[in-house]
Order: C-alpha cells, then structure tokens, then sequence
C-alpha cells in the first residue's frame, strides 16, 4: 500500500510548537558500502543491494528484527542522473529501473521480505525533507517503527550528459534557461547569489578553501565515507587553487562527489526508542524552506530573506535559540551556498556577510567552532545522508575521532539548497 | 554559437513568437500590474483568477552577475566553451532577470554592472530568434 500525506510539511512562520516535540525519535541507523558508481555487473553493489545492506544495519543498531517494522519511507529522488533504460535491462529483481537508479520501498518491501510493513512510501522528496516527512509520519501515528533509506546512485558516463542535455532541444520550461547554459540552481544559481555576496561584502571565492580543507578532513574520519575508503589523503590549499574549473569561479573540490551508497534510519516513538539497543536521539522540530524566486534566478537578497524565515520557523517550532545548537550540518553539496544557512541561522553568532571569515578560524572539531563536523558532501561524497547520520552520531558520543568536544546536545541538519530544503533539530534530550 | 534550440510550451509560445518579431515581451498581470517573466499559470502576487497577458518592454537592462561555463553538461554548447553566463537585470523592472551569453564580450570580460540591450540571434536549425544581451559600448 502506498499512501500520500501531505499535511506533514511545516513550511510557513506562524505554525508555533511542533506538536510531537520530543515525541519521535531516531533509534538506529546505518550505512552502505560506497562507491563511485556501478559497473553494470555486479549485482552485490547495486543501490538495491546497498539499500538491503544499509537496512540491515540500520535494525542491528536498533537491536530490532525485521518483523518489528511497520512503515518503510524512501525517495526516488536519487539523482543518478540518467535512466538505465535504453540500455537492456537484467533478471529480477533488476528488470526495470527499480533496483538500479531508484529504490522504491516496495521494491524492498519485496526483495527484504518484510512481513508487517503496512505502510509503504516512496514519495518522500529528497532526504532533507524526507527526515522531516519520517519524524511527522511516526508523530502522526502512521506508523510506529519506520524504517527510512536514502539511496544516491551514479552510473557509468559522465554524469548528466545524456537526456536532454545531448539533444538539440530545450524543452518547456528550460527553453527560459537551458537556452543560454544554465544546469541546475544548486550549481548556477548559487553561484551567481555566491558573486554577488563576495561582491558585496568583498570576499573572495577561494575563501572557500579553507572550508573545502576542512570538510575533507572530517570525512577522512569517516570510516564508511568515499575519501576514507577510496581516496584516504588530505588536500592542500595548493590543491584546491588548482583544482580546474567547472564554472569560474567554481572549482571541482566546490563540488561534492556522485556516489553509490544508501543510508537508513529507524525513526519510532520516544516510549519505544527507550526500550531500544542505543540512547534515543529525540527530534525537537522540522522545517521545510518556503522561498520562490520571483524571476529566472534567485538573488542574493532573496536567499538571505529566506534562509531567515526558515531559521525563525525552527526556533518558533523547537523552542530553541541559536545559541542553543552544539552541532550545525547544512547542505554543501557545492560550497559556494553553504554560509547562506550558516549566517540565516546565525550558528555560533556568525551574521551576513561573515561566513567567508569564519571558514578561515578554526573549524576543526577538536576546536572551539566544529562547523559541519560530519564533513558533509563534500568530506564523504555525494551522500547527503552524512549530514544526518554525523549528528546522531555526536549526541550519542559515537562520532569517534570526529566527536567535538564543545557542548553536544543539539544538532541541526538539512539540505538542499535554499529554496529547496528541510531542516530537521536533533536532541539529547526530548525536552 | 549554436544553442539548443527552444521548444516552447503552450505557456511559453507567445514569448517565443514575439521574439521571432524582434520583441521582448513578458507576462503581465492587469489586476495588480505586476510583471512575470518567466511566464506563470496565474500571478502569484495577487493569485488573480484572470488569465495573465503579455506587454512588450524596451529591451535595456544592466549585468547584474555572471560567470564562466568550462565544463557543461549541453553537447551543443561544448564546442563554444568557455562562454558567460550572465543574468541581466531588465531597467523597466529590476525585479525580472534574463539569462545572457553576451555575444561579443570575450569569456570573464563582463562588465558588472553595465549597460546592455537586447539583440535576437538565429539559432542553428530553427526559424527560431533568441533573445540575447550585448554590452553597450
């Protein structure tokens, strides 16, 4: 059975406390193996595969059995980039698209073989918001142990260089964009808000660097990560000056890795969590971001207004104040929108027009400002689940050598972009 | 340079039909006199039930940003690389913003912040024009 809510968004000022503050918690969760991408053989490595193993994972850390859940949430959001299709598709379970580039939860369902999973969801958005759509699922009563996965593929060929994007045509709506270039607000639009904020508060974009340093480190103490595992050695300013453009000014280290790898979760009730293998992680609130732009490309003036707004709708929904969190991981899928987020939810009293500053302090997380201690993106590869899993893991004590080592009670994570995202506070303690 | 050629939606036709009489045209709104551009199914200022129609604009505006494409993803565009990608700004209503190669101004040259109007270019393969951007000298 597949089912659609919609009434889970919180997405305007005005909506006061979340109802189920403290009530939903995060239980389990656990990791994939990872890999650039699929070679289109080995079947052990498909993003079907992963989801299994990463499932698996995730009920073991519980210390749950497959028969403890009730609900499976995913997203087909898996930005692989491409279809299989028109290449000749495999045996089942590998005869459509459904195993390869998406993972539906029926297609788990099936294949794990789960016997009480009544509710099935594969219409969640991509994971930022999906977290948050999980913790009102469970809060709504839809379903009491919900296992939730996030897979990321990439396949064979340089990624987004087919479809469209090989034809001559600009179809619809991206006649008004792809006509001149543009690929995508994550990379383009970000990027000219990027210009005009080193513009206006006269920064520069290799400012950037120190941060890109920063993240790559804290993904090298990531044992399931893609730089630790596959890549396991430090980058250099050096290395990053001279990393070669994608669009000038962005360079290739801005820009997080395409991977294979799938992350779940066990989202469940606070009563139930308790009775569970590890301390509960409570969730406080969640956000989903509002802002449309009102022309062809978001502004600057724009993104910061909404990067505000949603900072407001989660302190108005948690009850928290900035000073309040401990651990801050926001989207850095291209570095070059990461401090809108930074400065909208003013994390360790950092305002517009600072971030470029602060990236070059001290952000290690043996240090006073340990700022996307699980080295995001752009630390562990195309995941986006790293933001996530990082912070669960330091309000348990579990993030090993990337434990800070400041306060560690709350944490706040999400992505995408601005104007596309969903922020989702984490806690200790449930209230 | 040849750019992939527009394929226009019902919602989008009648911008592409005035470009191919030289005009530049964006949707309007008489119920609140609010301009769109890209085109909308209704005005979202107002969220008026009336159908949105199209004024022509003069066609100057200024760079408001820009940056350089070296490794795209559009097969038509490879060969052109590296090429600007502008967003310019429309002097009748800042609001609205229109995307640019800027035809004869050379890669990473752009002056921000300068004065442009509006030219339409052919496109390879199509009766089509395009709405583009130059510098005014």
């Amino acid at each position: 059975m597949t089912t659609r809510n919609t009434s889970w968004q919180r997405n305007r000022l005005g909506m006061g406390v979340w109802p189920h503050r403290g009530k939903v918690a995060i239980a389990g969760w656990g990791n994939s193996p990872i890999q650039r991408r699929w070679d289109g053989k080995s079947f052990d490595q498909t993003i079907g595969a992963y989801a299994m193993i990463a499932a698996q994972r995730a009920l073991w850390d519980a210390g749950l059995k497959m028969d403890d859940v009730d609900g499976i949430m995913t997203s087909l959001d898996t930005r692989v980039g491409d279809t299989w299709a028109p290449r000749p598709f495999f045996a089942a379970p590998y005869d459509t698209e459904d195993g390869i580039t998406q993972v539906s939860a029926e297609w788990l369902n099936k294949n794990m073989g789960f016997k009480n999973a009544k509710f099935l969801d594969s219409t969640a958005p991509q994971i930022g918001q999906m977290m948050c759509k999980a913790a009102q699922t469970v809060g709504d009563g839809l379903a009491k142990t919900l296992l939730c996965y996030y897979p990321m593929g990439n396949i064979e060929g340089r990624y987004e260089q087919g479809g469209q994007n090989a034809t001559d045509f600009a179809r619809g709506n991206s006649a008004f964009t792809s006509t001149w270039g543009y690929q995508g607000g994550a990379q383009m639009n970000a990027l000219i808000i990027h210009e005009q904020y080193c513009r206006k508060y006269g920064k520069h974009h290799d400012m950037l660097g120190a941060l890109a340093l920063n993240n790559r480190r804290n993904g090298l103490m990531t044992p399931w990560g893609f730089y630790y595992n596959h890549e396991p050695y430090q980058i250099t300013l050096n290395d990053y000056r001279n990393s070669r453009f994608v669009s000038e000014p962005l360079r290739v280290l801005d820009c997080d890795r395409p991977v294979c790898s799938v992350a779940a979760f066990i989202f469940t009730t606070d009563e139930r969590a308790k009775t569970m293998r590890q301390k509960p992680v409570y969730i406080l609130n969640h956000v989903q971001d509002w802002g449309r732009a009102r022309s062809t490309m978001a502004t600057l003036e724009e993104n910061q207004l909404w990067c505000r707004e949603l900072a407001q709708a989660m302190w108005e929904g948690s009850g928290l104040h900035p000073s309040d969190v401990d651990v801050f991981n926001p989207y850095d899928g291209y570095l070059t929108f990461t401090q809108q987020f930074l400065e909208g939810f003013q994390w360790h009293g950092v305002k517009e027009g600072e971030a470029m500053d602060f990236y070059q302090g001290d952000l290690r997380v043996e240090g006073p400002h340990p700022f996307l201690s699980s080295g995001g993106n752009n630390g562990t590869g195309r995941t986006r689940s790293a933001l996530h899993s990082d912070s669960i893991e330091q309000l348990r004590g579990q993030a090993g050598k990337r434990q800070i080592q400041i306060r560690c009670e709350v944490a706040l994570a999400g992505s995408n972009n601005p104007g596309a995202s969903g922020f989702m506070m984490y806690s200790k303690y449930p209230n | 340079m040849p750019k992939q050629i527009p394929v226009p939606n019902e919602l989008g036709k009648p911008f592409w039909d005035a470009a191919k009489q030289k005009k530049l045209v964006v949707q309007h709104c008489a119920a609140c006199n609010t301009n769109h551009y890209p085109p909308k199914q209704r005005c979202d200022k107002c969220n008026s039930a009336a159908p949105l129609g199209w004024k022509e604009v003069k066609g100057r505006g200024h760079i408001m940003e820009y940056f350089v494409i070296r490794d795209t993803r559009i097969r038509r565009l490879m060969p052109d690389q590296p090429l600007n990608l502008a967003v310019i700004t429309l002097d009748e209503d800042p609001g609205l913003n229109f995307l640019s190669n800027l035809p004869g101004t050379p890669a990473g040259q752009v002056p921000v912040g300068g004065a442009v109007e509006v030219l339409f270019e052919p496109v390879e393969g199509s009766d089509l024009l395009i709405p583009e951007w130059q510098v005014i000298k």
